[in-house]
């Protein structure tokens, strides 16, 4: 089926009138036919320069079914004076017999520099009440982010995209005692998490925990933040004392305190790793286990050695998210909380004090 | 040394911290042995399940499928099999990387049920799936077969040493139908319990497996302002409909012996009036909830034959319209006999027999061809006491409606009195409409992969208990009978219509079926 669109656009517009031609256009797709309804899950604004828009359009296109229910885009243009505004209805569909069809609301506002002080007065009638908000700036912008708070329970950042792991790791700590953070980098961590889970999971091994001595996560080469995340979330659940990372060669090394004895933390960098994110990893335990886990094709490879000495190999299936996979998932993330992720960052962050 | 059958007790085990925050627990290393493996079920459903948790990397870290048969084929030929039915049955275009890696290791033993030495081979297929993971693999053996071969099937495992594992859990998955009677039913549990213990036993009833099942208990219980309403104070009557436009296409062989009511007021109905009527339970554990849904059809008393005519109805469609075409009655319908009196709409009128509920009608209806296909569960509470306006000119105060959409439209709709704009205080009904769909970004995932995973966890929560089989057919089975001992002639409605206009019979005065 062909997707509809209703369209409305507003050269040196107001918020107002933004928000009365939304609300025209529902009325109309509604009378049009009462099976299209408005989604009304998430609103989501991006913050982001005029001169991407169109990126992160796509980006947002391929996001599939998590899309936000009304999505706000502020497209910052610094000389713009005036305020320009365009809105789209859009249904995938028509609705088929005793079906329904959901509507999906944009709107993309053109703003200048002079704008930004009055963002938030801009913004707020643009939202929907009572759901939640997700507030996303992919190039920085961090005063908008600041001002956008206000309207926003959850923020959408990529830590691996700010150069200086510290940085990006200072940011969300700071933004997670404001809002939820929704952190890509984090996301992207999540397949290898459950898995290291899956192994330590039947209750013999659950004791094997007390005995890893040595963690190697090896990453895409901007994506060393992914890295300290993910051993972050080991030494905040099993209680270990992270030390200080400090660079050797192409790796960063360090320690931890798990109890009565130390662990090994190793990140290296992949240099072949075509995507973000995590490349592999390696457990080893005090007892002569070691596990290794390496994206594959079609799903993770494993390679364990028990602690008898005898190596096997095998195949975890599972598809790759993709990098709109990822974002897909962040949007969907908005709404759930994960109380694990904040443990992790912090023990993260004491790595690089 | 010991042998683990079911979750093992007595033993306190660590807990694992890195599961907290995750959204899918781990599930344990499994060897899954499908019975019936070339059947239509697993073709449909079962193997496109399995694809799609494995894409989600949902699947065990270690997992192995075995397919049992009675067709003599290759393992090469059955993974050709189970390739071609998830590529035409998978809710998503699989990923030929995934595909290949899933079906790798993929066995198939052909043979029948009764051999043992499918069971001696069966054995050694999945202790050599153990010897090259290194690790104990729990086993889930999935009875995909016709009915008749479930007890054949438990019996040989018994036999073969299959049911007990050294370290491991090992599961018995048994489709519906358990048991077409009472008898049959507390047989067939005979059978399998005394191989295997219940908490090894997983009997799936696939609406359990759907969200909007599972979003009642949510609905009733995450929810204030209902609760303090949901008793017989408030709530005038409840009508249970699952209604479907269609006929019964090429399952004539499996319908005209199962009927109406045995196809789904037996099972999916009677849990539906279970999640309406039960009590909040003390905790979602399996046994909290089962405990008790079983407290609810316990409360429900098994029909005399007297009553029968009075609190059941059945009816057989005619040819008429559907879909705007002419569609051809049952009689008509390919492979179903000239004579066959077998029902293909019941309704039944039963009373939960507790403090909450007593007095309250509970109506359930179902049938195939009927006007359209909806299954929804619809509250009706008391009117107002006393009305202070005038109904004159308007279409009158009724009582609110709740009504909980299970299908096509999940949602929950709550009907109110509304003034309607003008210079008088004239009523009429308004729907206040909250559709899961506007609400949440995710897709609900199959039943099937909710249900497969669940029992490999060994988590029986959406899965039916033996004392809540055998109390669904107490009620069931004296109307199966008295049916069976007068045979007809059946009431008749046309395709495409309300129903047959005998079930106004077993209405209360004053109540009426809701408009399918």
């Amino acid at each position: 089926m062909p997707r509809r669109e209703a369209v409305w656009s507003g050269q040196g517009t107001t918020p107002d009138a933004i928000e009365a031609a939304l609300r025209e256009l529902l009325v109309e797709r509604h009378a049009e036919n009462d099976k299209f309804v408005p989604a009304r899950v998430l609103n989501m604004i991006v913050f982001v320069d005029r001169q991407w828009t169109g990126e992160i359009a796509n980006r947002l296109r391929g996001v599939g079914r998590y899309h936000a229910s009304r999505l706000v885009v502020l497209a910052h243009e610094p000389l713009r004076e005036r305020l320009d505004a365009r809105v789209t209805i859009a249904s995938e569909e028509d609705p088929e017999a005793g079906g329904l069809s959901l509507l999906r609301e944009t709107v993309v506002v053109e703003l200048g520099e002079h704008h930004l002080d009055d963002l938030l007065t801009i913004t707020a009638p643009l939202v929907v009440s009572d759901i939640p908000t997700l507030l996303w700036s992919p190039h920085g912008h961090h005063d908008a982010v600041s001002e956008l708070l206000a309207l926003s329970q959850a923020v959408l950042v990529d830590s691996v995209d700010e150069p200086v792991p510290r940085d990006a790791l200072d940011r969300a700590c700071a933004l997670s005692g404001e809002a939820y953070v929704v952190d890509l980098a984090w996301l992207r961590s999540t397949p290898w998490r459950e898995r290291v889970a899956a192994t330590f999971d039947p209750p013999p091994m659950r004791l094997e925990l007390r005995a890893i001595t040595n963690v190697t996560v090896r990453h895409h080469p901007d994506s060393t933040v992914a890295a300290m995340l993910f051993i972050g979330w080991l030494a905040s659940r099993l209680d270990w004392q992270v030390g200080r990372l400090i660079a050797h060669g192409d790796a960063l090394v360090g320690e931890a305190r798990a109890g009565g004895q130390d662990v090994t933390l190793r990140l290296e960098a992949a240099p072949e790793l075509q995507v973000r994110g995590l490349e592999g990893l390696t457990l080893e335990t005090s007892c002569g286990r070691r596990l290794r886990l390496d994206r594959g094709p079609g799903g993770l490879r494993a390679r364990a050695r028990d602690a008898a000495g005898e190596e096997r190999e095998w195949t975890i299936p599972g598809a790759s998210r993709g990098e709109t996979g990822v974002l897909g998932e962040g949007i969907r993330q908005a709404l759930l909380r994960d109380p694990t992720y904040v443990p992790a960052l912090k023990a993260a962050r004491a790595m690089t004090s | 040394m010991a042998v683990a059958a079911g979750r093992p007790t007595g033993q306190i085990q660590p807990e694992n911290p890195l599961t907290a925050g995750l959204e899918r627990l781990p599930v344990a290393p499994t060897t899954l042995v499908i019975f019936g493996a070339t059947g239509d079920l697993a073709r449909r459903k079962l193997l496109p399940a399995l694809y799609n948790l494995a894409h989600e990397g949902a699947l065990p870290e270690r997992f192995h499928l075995v397919g049992v048969s009675r067709k003599e084929k290759a393992h090469e030929d059955y993974r050709a099999e189970c390739e071609e039915a998830i590529r035409r049955f998978s809710r998503r275009k699989p990923d030929e990387q995934v595909l290949t890696s899933l079906l790798a290791n993929v066995k198939y033993i052909p043979g029948t049920f009764d051999q043992d030495s499918v069971y001696a081979e069966l054995g050694r297929v999945i202790d050599d799936f153990e010897k090259a993971a290194g690790v104990p693999l729990n086993r889930a053996f999935y009875l995909s077969t016709a009915p008749g071969f479930f007890p054949v099937i438990v019996e040989a495992l018994g036999r073969s040493q299959l049911a007990r594992h050294e370290n491991a859990q090992v599961r018995l998955i048994i489709e519906k139908p358990f048991g077409t009677t009472l008898e049959e039913a507390r047989e067939l549990n005979r059978r399998v319990l005394s191989i295997f213990q219940e908490t090894q036993v997983f009997r799936i009833d696939h609406y359990l497996g759907k969200e909007t099942v599972q979003n009642m208990m949510a609905f009733r219980f995450a929810n204030g302002m209902f609760e303090p309403l949901w008793n017989r104070n408030f709530i005038d009557s409840v009508q249970i409909t699952a209604a479907e436009d269609l006929g019964i296409g090429a399952r004539a062989d499996y319908y005209d012996h199962a009927g109406a009511l045995r196809d789904l007021i037996q099972n999916h109905m009677l849990q539906l009036l279970c999640h309406v009527a039960m009590e909040p339970p003390v905790s979602f554990t399996a046994e909290e909830v089962r405990n008790e849904k079983v407290k609810v059809l316990q409360a429900i008393p098994q029909p005399t034959a007297e009553e029968i005519p009075e609190m059941s109805m059945r009816a057989q469609y005619a040819a008429g319209h559907s879909g705007g075409e002419d569609v051809p009655g049952y009689l008509e319908e390919e492979g179903v006999p000239e004579d066959s009196n077998t029902e293909t709409y019941a309704a039944l009128r039963v009373e939960v027999e507790n403090w909450r509920w007593a007095g309250v009608p509970f109506y359930l209806r179902t049938g195939k061809r009927l006007a359209r296909k909806v299954t929804e569960i619809a509250v009706t509470l008391k009117p107002v006491p006393h009305l202070a306006f005038s109904q004159d000119g308007s279409l009158g105060v009724q009582p609110n409606q709740l009504v909980l959409t299970l299908q096509p439209n999940e949602g929950v709709s709550l009907r109110l009195g509304a003034k309607i704009p003008g210079t008088r205080m004239i009523i009429r009904p308004v729907n206040m409409e909250f559709l899961y769909g506007t609400a949440f970004l995710s897709q609900s995932p199959e039943a099937y992969e909710r249900l497969i995973t669940d029992a490999m966890r060994g988590d029986a929560t959406l899965f039916t208990r033996n004392d809540e089989v055998e109390a669904q057919w107490r009620i069931c089975d004296p109307i199966v009978s008295a049916w069976t001992q007068a045979p007809g002639p059946l009431a008749i409605y046309e395709s495409g219509s309300q129903g047959p206009k005998e079930a106004d019979g077993l209405l209360r005065d004053g109540d009426r079926w809701r408009a399918i």
